[in-house]
C-alpha cells in the first residue's frame, strides 16, 4: 500500500485516528520498534487513500505514494463523451436530458463530440429528442430484446458499442437499472466507475474530476480514474439541468447491429405498478414527509392534502414507517430511500442523522415540529415551530386562496 | 441449498462529522457495525437455509477487526464465515473489491446463490454485487424485495424499480442485492452468541485465493480518491414566528420568492 507513517514524526497524538473516514487507523503500543515514543498511528488495509489523514496530521508524518499505474493502452484512441439514455415505459427518463446537458459542456472541453446510446424496440423516431436535447452523435439499437429490461442485453450492447466506438467518458443514470448494467460493464472493461457523482468536471489532464457524497452526504469526495477508458459515472436524477431543446439542431444517427450469442439468463414475468405512489419520491421536485409526530395512519391524510395542493410526493421518516402508518416505499432516509428535491417539507420529524443524510441536499428545506430542538431545525431553512396539525391546514388554505 | 452471504464492516453513521471551524472530518469513537443492508441478505439467506436445508457462509472483505462483523453474522444462524484481510487490499475500489470477492467465492466453491445488502452506508454504490456477479459470469438480480420461491434449480422472485417491481425468474447459481422490505431480521440467540464468541474466523490472504496481484488493492482499482472535503455548507436557517395564520403566509410568500410554488 502507498500510504506511510513516519516512526521518527508520528507522536501517536491520535487526531489521524479521529480524522480518518473509514475507521483504518489506530494508534498502537509500538515501545519496542520506538523508544522515544510509546504509541505510534498504525493504517489498516481499510484505508482508501483518500488523504485525509496526510492533511490532518499536524507533523506531517503520513505520506501517500501513488504507485503510478501505466496505461495499457493508448488512451489518445479514446473519443467522444457518451450518455447511456433510459427509456421508462415508452419515454425517456428525466435523467437522459439532465445527462445530456452536462455532457454538453464536458464533449466542449474535451473538444469533442457528445454520443447518446438509444436502446429500445421501435425507438426510430427517438432519436431526434436526443439530438435536439444536445446529442451529435446517437448510436442506437432497436431489437425485440429491449422491449423488457434485461440487464444481460444492455450490457452485452453497451460494452460491444463501447469496444468499437472507444468513448473517454461514459454517463448513466444512478437509477435502479443505471446503477446495475454500470456495474457490469466497468467490469467486463475493467474501467473506472463512480457512484452518484453530483459533479462533474474536466481537469487540466483533461481527466474526468467525479465529484460524489459518501457517508450518506457527510463527506464529498473527488474521484479521477484517469489511467484507464472509458471514464464511468453514474449520476442521480435532478442533479444537473438538461438544455433547453433545439428543434434545428442537427445530428448523425448510427445503427448499431445487435451483438450475436445474447443470452437472456433470466424471464421477466410480470411487472407490477406501486399505486401507492400518485408521485415518485426519487422523482418528485415537491416532497412532504411525516414523521412519528404524524401520530396515526389518519395522520398521513393532512400530509397527503399538503403534498396533493403543491404537486409533490409523500415521503415519511423511517419512525412513520416502522409504525405501519405509510409503506417502505415511502421512507427517506439511510435504509429508505435518498432524494434531493428542490424543496422538502418535514412534519413531525425530529430528524434524526439517518434520516438528515437521506434529505438534506434537497434545494430548500421546511421544518414543522413542535419540539424547538429537534434537530431537524438545524438543516432546515425554514422553521415553524408549532403542532403539524394546526399549521398544515392554515398552509393548505394559504396556497389554495392565493392562487385563485 | 448452499448460500454466500457477503458482509462490509462499516463506521456507525453518526460517527462522522465536518468539524465546521477546521473544516476537517472528525470521527468520534470508532464503533464499526454491520451494513444494516447486509443483515437483511443474512437474514434471508438463513430463513431460507431453515426451510431447504444447506449451508450459509459468510464472506467479509477488511482489516483484521472486521471478523467482528461475521461474529455477529454467526449468532444470528450463519454456519461458516471467512475474512478476507491482506494489507495488499488496501486501497481497494469497487473493482477490485468485486474481483476479490469473487475469488474467494470460487474458492468455497459449492454455491446456489448469493445474497448482498443492495449497498453499504459508507459508499452507497450498488456496485460490488453486479460487479461480483460479471467476475463469476452468473446473472445478477438488484434491489430484491422478496423471494418468492426456490424450487427445480429456479427462483422467483421480486425486483424493486422507481415505479413497482418486477417478477423474475431464474435460473441458479444467481447473485442477488436485497433490500429492506424483505424480511426482519431476528435478534442474536443465547446459543448463538456463545457460539460466535468462541468462533474463530480463518482468514485468506490474496495468496490463499490465488489473486493476481495486479488486479486487487490500489493497483487494481482504476479509480483513486483525490481528495475528501466537507459539503457546501448550508446558510442557517430561519425559525419564523408571530401567529400561524402569519407564519404560514410568510412561509408561502418565501415559498412563491424562490418559485418553488
Amino acid at each position: 500500500m502507498g500510504i506511510r507513517v513516519d516512526s521518527s514524526k508520528c507522536t501517536g497524538c491520535g487526531i489521524c485516528e479521529k480524522t480518518c473516514p473509514f475507521g483504518a487507523i489506530s494508534i498502537e503500543d509500538r515501545k519496542k520498534e520506538h523508544p522515544r515514543f510509546k504509541r505510534i498511528a498504525v493504517i489498516s488495509s481499510a484505508c482508501a487513500l483518500c488523504g485525509a489523514c496526510v492533511e490532518a496530521c499536524p507533523f506531517k508524518a503520513i505520506s501517500i505514494k501513488k504507485e503510478e499505474q501505466k496505461p495499457s493502452e493508448d488512451l489518445t484512441l479514446y473519443k467522444g463523451v457518451w450518455v447511456i439514455a433510459e427509456m421508462a415505459e415508452g419515454d425517456f427518463h428525466g435523467v437522459t436530458f439532465e445527462l445530456l446537458g452536462k455532457g454538453r459542456g464536458l464533449a466542449e472541453k474535451r473538444n469533442t463530440y457528445l454520443g447518446c446510446v438509444l436502446l429500445g424496440n421501435g425507438i426510430a423516431d427517438k432519436a431526434g429528442e436526443l439530438i435536439s436535447a444536445g446529442a451529435d452523435r446517437v448510436i442506437s439499437c432497436d431489437d425485440a430484446i429491449f422491449k423488457d429490461f434485461y440487464d444481460t442485453a444492455f450490457v452485452e450492447t453497451i460494452a460491444a458499442m463501447i469496444k468499437e466506438h472507444k468513448p473517454e467518458i461514459v454517463l448513466l443514470g444512478a437509477t435502479a437499472c443505471g446503477r446495475g448494467i454500470a456495474s457490469r460493464i466497468s467490469g467486463r472493461l475493467k474501467c473506472g466507475l463512480t457512484a452518484d457523482c453530483t459533479g462533474l468536471d474536466i481537469d487540466s489532464n483533461g481527466f474526468l474530476v467525479q465529484t460524489r457524497p459518501a457517508f450518506g452526504g457527510n463527506i464529498m469526495a473527488e474521484i479521477l480514474s484517469g489511467n484507464t477508458r472509458p471514464q464511468m459515472a453514474t449520476v442521480r436524477h435532478k442533479v444537473f439541468k438538461p438544455l433547453a431543446a433545439d428543434p434545428a439542431k442537427k445530428g448523425e444517427v448510427i445503427d448499431f447491429p445487435l451483438p450475436g450469442g445474447i443470452e437472456l439468463n433470466m424471464s421477466i414475468r410480470d411487472f407490477v405498478k406501486d399505486v401507492t405512489q400518485r408521485v415518485n419520491i426519487a422523482d418528485a421536485d415537491i416532497i412532504v414527509s411525516g414523521g412519528r409526530g404524524v401520530g396515526s395512519q389518519e395522520g398521513f391524510k393532512v400530509i397527503e392534502n399538503l403534498a396533493g395542493t403543491l404537486g409533490g410526493a409523500v415521503g415519511a421518516s423511517r419512525g412513520a414507517v416502522d409504525a405501519g402508518w405509510i409503506p417502505y416505499s415511502h421512507q427517506v432516509g439511510q435504509t429508505g430511500r435518498t432524494v434531493c428535491p428542490k424543496l422538502y417539507i418535514a412534519c413531525g420529524i425530529s430528524g434524526a442523522i439517518q434520516h438528515l443524510v437521506g434529505m438534506q441536499s434537497s434545494d430548500v428545506i421546511v421544518a414543522i415540529n413542535k419540539d424547538s430542538q429537534a434537530p431537524i431545525f438545524q438543516v432546515a431553512d425554514y422553521g415553524i415551530v408549532a403542532d403539524l396539525f394546526r399549521v398544515l391546514p392554515v398552509l393548505i388554505k394559504e396556497i389554495e386562496q392565493s392562487r385563485r | 441449498m448452499n448460500f454466500i452471504v457477503c458482509v462490509k464492516q462499516v463506521p456507525g453513521t453518526t460517527d462522522v462529522k465536518i468539524n465546521p471551524e477546521t473544516n476537517t472530518l472528525v470521527r468520534e469513537g470508532v464503533e464499526a457495525v454491520v451494513n444494516p443492508f447486509d443483515l437483511y441478505a443474512v437474514e434471508e439467506a438463513v430463513a431460507w437455509k431453515e426451510k431447504l436445508g444447506g449451508n450459509v457462509t459468510a464472506l467479509s472483505m477488511g482489516p483484521p477487526q472486521a471478523a467482528e462483523a461475521l461474529k455477529e453474522t454467526l449468532a444470528v444462524g450463519v454456519d461458516d464465515s471467512v475474512l478476507l484481510s491482506d494489507r495488499n487490499f488496501g486501497g481497494s475500489d469497487t473493482l477490485a473489491t468485486s474481483y476479490t470477492l469473487a475469488r474467494a467465492i470460487k474458492k468455497i466453491g459449492a454455491y446456489d446463490m448469493i445474497l448482498c445488502g443492495y449497498q453499504a452506508i459508507d459508499g452507497d454504490t450498488a456496485q460490488v454485487g453486479p460487479g461480483i456477479a460479471e467476475e463469476l459470469g452468473i446473472p445478477c438480480v438488484t434491489y430484491v424485495k422478496k423471494i418468492r420461491e426456490i424450487k427445480d434449480g429456479l427462483v422467483t422472485l421480486e425486483r424493486m424499480l422507481e415505479t413497482g417491481f418486477q417478477v423474475i425468474e431464474v435460473k441458479l447459481p444467481v447473485i442477488i442485492t436485497v433490500v429492506k422490505d424483505i424480511n426482519t431480521p431476528r435478534l442474536p440467540s443465547l446459543r448463538g452468541k456463545m457460539k460466535a464468541r468462541k468462533a474463530e474466523i480463518p482468514v485468506w490472504t490474496a495468496a490463499d485465493i490465488a489473486c493476481e496481484m495486479d488486479r486487487v488493492g490500489q493497483p487494481g482499482s482504476p479509480t483513486w480518491v483525490r481528495k475528501v472535503f466537507a459539503p457546501p455548507r448550508k446558510t442557517s436557517g430561519r425559525i419564523l414566528s408571530g401567529e400561524i395564520e402569519q407564519q404560514a403566509k410568510e412561509l408561502r410568500e418565501e415559498l412563491k420568492r424562490l418559485q418553488l410554488i
